[in-house]
């Protein structure tokens, strides 16, 4: 997973409150054997006039010039802002891979659903929860402002804007601890335990050799 | 203080760490790869720029996906019609390479159901953690071996760090005393232990099978009983290692070496419950009580003997139960009272990881010989569970005995037991089948799974519907020639 300290990042804002998570990914990409390149198929029926299937070129499909990331303005955009429970319906993990294969790391908004807020996570986003008033007054900067970008700390906590000022957010320090330093469940493992699982690795050889093809190969 | 179950032991043999959270380091000895829950694990891998922890720990095969008629095989992964399950099998085999994983390709000889061929080739050895993406894989418990089917995000956490994360079992005992009947087999003693237990009733556990008519019977059927431990809600099922274990991994591809050899002896000598062990749970079965066990519902524990017949939801103690019992009859296209020897059969299929090996064949063929599959049976097919199955079958003559019959003679893989290649049941059809789950479509769409030992499969290909094996292969066989006459 990628570590997030600090990103400033193009603000792309979606107006729209319970997005679900087949809006995010629909069902028909959910049976590729990635976990990327769902990026192309982000809000797929939103972005697009016709129905998508998988493996397709979407180079060439018709897209619907009214939907805010296919406005040229917004192209590029690593934070998206977005309206109450956020990432509701199914427990997919491919919403979160879309997002993140799209580009985005950062999303802003009300509320979000309880499963899309933990695999986000996991997928190295940064999910940040402020009230309906500031998410309010952002949105209108945003479509107020060509180019308005905002400057994500993680450390400290804080959102700059382009105004200079700072907005803070709360975050789960575990969740901050694991997303500063880009670990997942394996991450941990390995920070916490590579060395335990070498030292066992040693004896577990030295008892038991024949369970390892790789020594018995040398040693012949 | 009370002495070690097995599980114990091999539990403690393998912590690394433990953690404040209850959940615990195991590490992995041994990881087998298959095509369908692989791939993401493998991206995660290359996105995280992570190498595998130990490359030689880990072999691959495709199995799920692969067709079994010799017409797609042929051509390898590119003669695979299905364009989805080419491409899962085609990720599989870029996958291995890119990592140098060894991996047995899909017309290499040693190819076949993962649970089929670690066994095979040694790779499954007393004393080690076996983790594989698919629940069956108790399978290789038999073994005296901790053996835990995981899911994908747990093949990556493998792959990248030789470790699972676990939280300890609880401790089952299931006794199986006493001799079986003849022609009662492995897959009646399970099927018969999840009868009685049912399919939740090794929720939590790690089962251990002991008792005269465990330590009496062959590792493959010891694998066949560990196999179904899944089915009785265990994830993890085992039996003490013996001479009958040690003589089997001899000699085998990835056995250790002669120079290994006699301390590899010694330390899994010791992979047996201490004699004053405590177990949290005990269930005793007799033996020579187990009759052959038919399946008739949509649950692996909706299963009775040979004699028995379709349960009466009216009967039933709760409402929720009945309303289950009334569910599978209605799905099953069976009515209340009916007798198993009464149930018509479509289809039948000898396969899969619980039965597809060469003692199972064999059994088969020794009921087949000299007979015909009924003209009811639309089809009757034998999938063995490896190539080197196969070829050790071939070289025995039960290719001919079966095709003789008029089954069809198929390539390894898993084939109709979850029909995710071309070989599926139709709407409403009835299947005697060789396989491990009987769950509403599993077999396709509409599809009703009976499962049964090999023997109890052919005689019911032979007859049309389903009937005691132990009386029918008594009876002289009415040869083609006595036939003509
Ligand atoms: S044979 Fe059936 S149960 Fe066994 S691994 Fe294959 S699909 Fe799973």
């Amino acid at each position: 997973m990628k570590a997030f300290v600090r990103q400033k990042g193009l603000v792309a804002p979606l107006d729209r409150a319970n997005v679900d998570t087949d809006l995010i990914i629909p069902k028909q990409f959910l049976k590729s054997i990635k976990r990327t390149g769902f990026g192309p198929n982000l809000f797929d029926e939103l972005r697009y006039l016709d129905e998508g299937y998988p493996g397709q070129d979407c180079s060439n499909r018709p897209i619907n010039p009214e939907f805010v990331l296919n406005q040229l303005r917004y192209e590029g955009a690593s934070v998206l802002l977005a309206r109450k429970n956020f990432g509701c319906g199914s427990s997919r993990e491919h919403a979160p891979w879309a997002l993140e294969d799209f580009g985005f790391r950062v999303i802003i908004a009300p509320s979000f659903a309880d499963i899309f807020f933990n695999n986000a996570f996991k997928n190295g986003l940064l999910l940040i929860q402020l009230d309906e008033a500031t998410v309010d007054r952002l949105f209108d900067a945003v479509e107020q402002t060509p180019g308005y970008r905002l400057d994500v700390d993680l450390i400290a906590q804080k959102i700059m804007t382009p105004e200079g000022e700072a907005i803070e957010f709360e975050v789960d320090p575990f969740r901050k601890y694991c997303l500063e330093n880009g670990l997942d469940d394996i991450g941990l493992t390995l920070t916490d335990n590579s060395h335990a699982i070498r030292e066992f690795e040693t004896r577990h050889r030295a008892s038991q050799p024949w369970l390892f093809r790789g020594e018995a190969a040398n040693q012949a | 203080m009370a002495g070690q179950t097995l599980y114990d032991k091999l539990w403690a043999s393998h912590l690394v760490s433990s953690r404040d959270d209850g959940t615990s380091l195991i590490y992995i000895d041994r990881h087998l790869l298959h095509e369908v829950t692989s791939p993401q694990a493998f991206e995660g891998l290359r996105l995280a720029d992570r190498r595998p922890w130990r490359i030689d720990a880990n072999i691959a095969t495709a199995d799920h996906n692969v067709p079994t008629s010799l017409k797609e095989r042929s051509a390898g992964i590119a003669g695979i019609e299905d364009n989805v399950s080419r491409i899962q099998v085609q990720t599989l085999d870029d996958n291995t390479t890119s990592f140098g994983i060894e991996t047995f390709g899909i017309n290499d000889v040693r190819q076949g159901i993962v649970h089929i061929i670690g066994p095979e080739q040694g790779a499954t050895l007393p004393g080690m953690t076996v983790v594989c993406g698919d629940s069956h894989t108790a399978t290789h418990g038999a073994f005296g071996a901790l053996a835990h089917g995981i899911g994908t995000s747990e093949v990556e956490h493998v792959l990248a760090t030789q470790c699972l994360i676990q939280r300890k079992m609880k401790n089952m005992q299931v006794r199986v005393e006493g001799q079986l009947g003849l022609h009662v087999t492995a897959k009646d003693i399970v099927l018969a232990i999840i009868g009685e237990i049912g399919t939740a009733g090794g929720t939590g556990y790690a089962i251990e099978f002991a008792g005269s008519a465990i330590r009496d019977l062959s590792m493959e059927g010891r694998m066949t009983i560990c196999n179904m431990a899944i089915e009785a809600g265990a994830r993890v099922g085992l039996v003490a290692v013996d001479d009958t274990t040690i003589n089997y991994v001899k000699g085998r591809p990835f056995a250790p070496t002669p120079e290994q050899w006699d301390a590899a002896v010694e330390s899994w000598r010791s992979l047996v419950s201490d004699d004053d062990a405590a177990f949290d749970k005990v269930v005793t079965l007799d033996a020579a009580a187990i009759e052959p066990q038919v399946s008739w519902g949509t649950s692996p524990e909706m299963v009775v003997g040979i004699h028995g017949s379709v349960p009466d939801p009216a009967a039933a103690e709760d409402e929720t139960t009945r309303r289950g019992l009334g569910r599978a009859l209605e799905y099953m296209g069976l009515h209340a009272g009916q007798k198993i020897t009464d149930i018509r059969l479509d289809r039948v299929f000898i396969g899969s990881c619980t039965n597809a090996r060469i003692e199972d064949l064999r059994a088969a063929a020794a009921v087949v010989k000299g007979r015909e599959v009924a003209g009811s049976i639309k089809q009757a097919m034998v999938v063995p569970g490896s190539g080197l199955v196969k070829r050790q079958a071939e070289q025995e003559g039960l290719d001919q005995v079966f095709i003789d019959a008029g089954f069809e003679w198929r390539e390894a893989g898993c084939s109709m037991c979850l029909a995710m290649n071309a070989d599926k049941l139709g709407a409403g059809e009835h299947c005697a089948s060789t396989s491990n789950r009987n769950f509403e479509g599993r077999q396709g769409y509409g599809g009703r799974t009976h499962l049964v030992s090999p023997a109890m499969a052919a005689a019911a290909a032979v007859t049309g519907h389903f009937v005691d094996v132990r009386e029918f292969v008594d009876t002289p066989v009415p040869t083609k020639r006595a036939a003509g006459l």
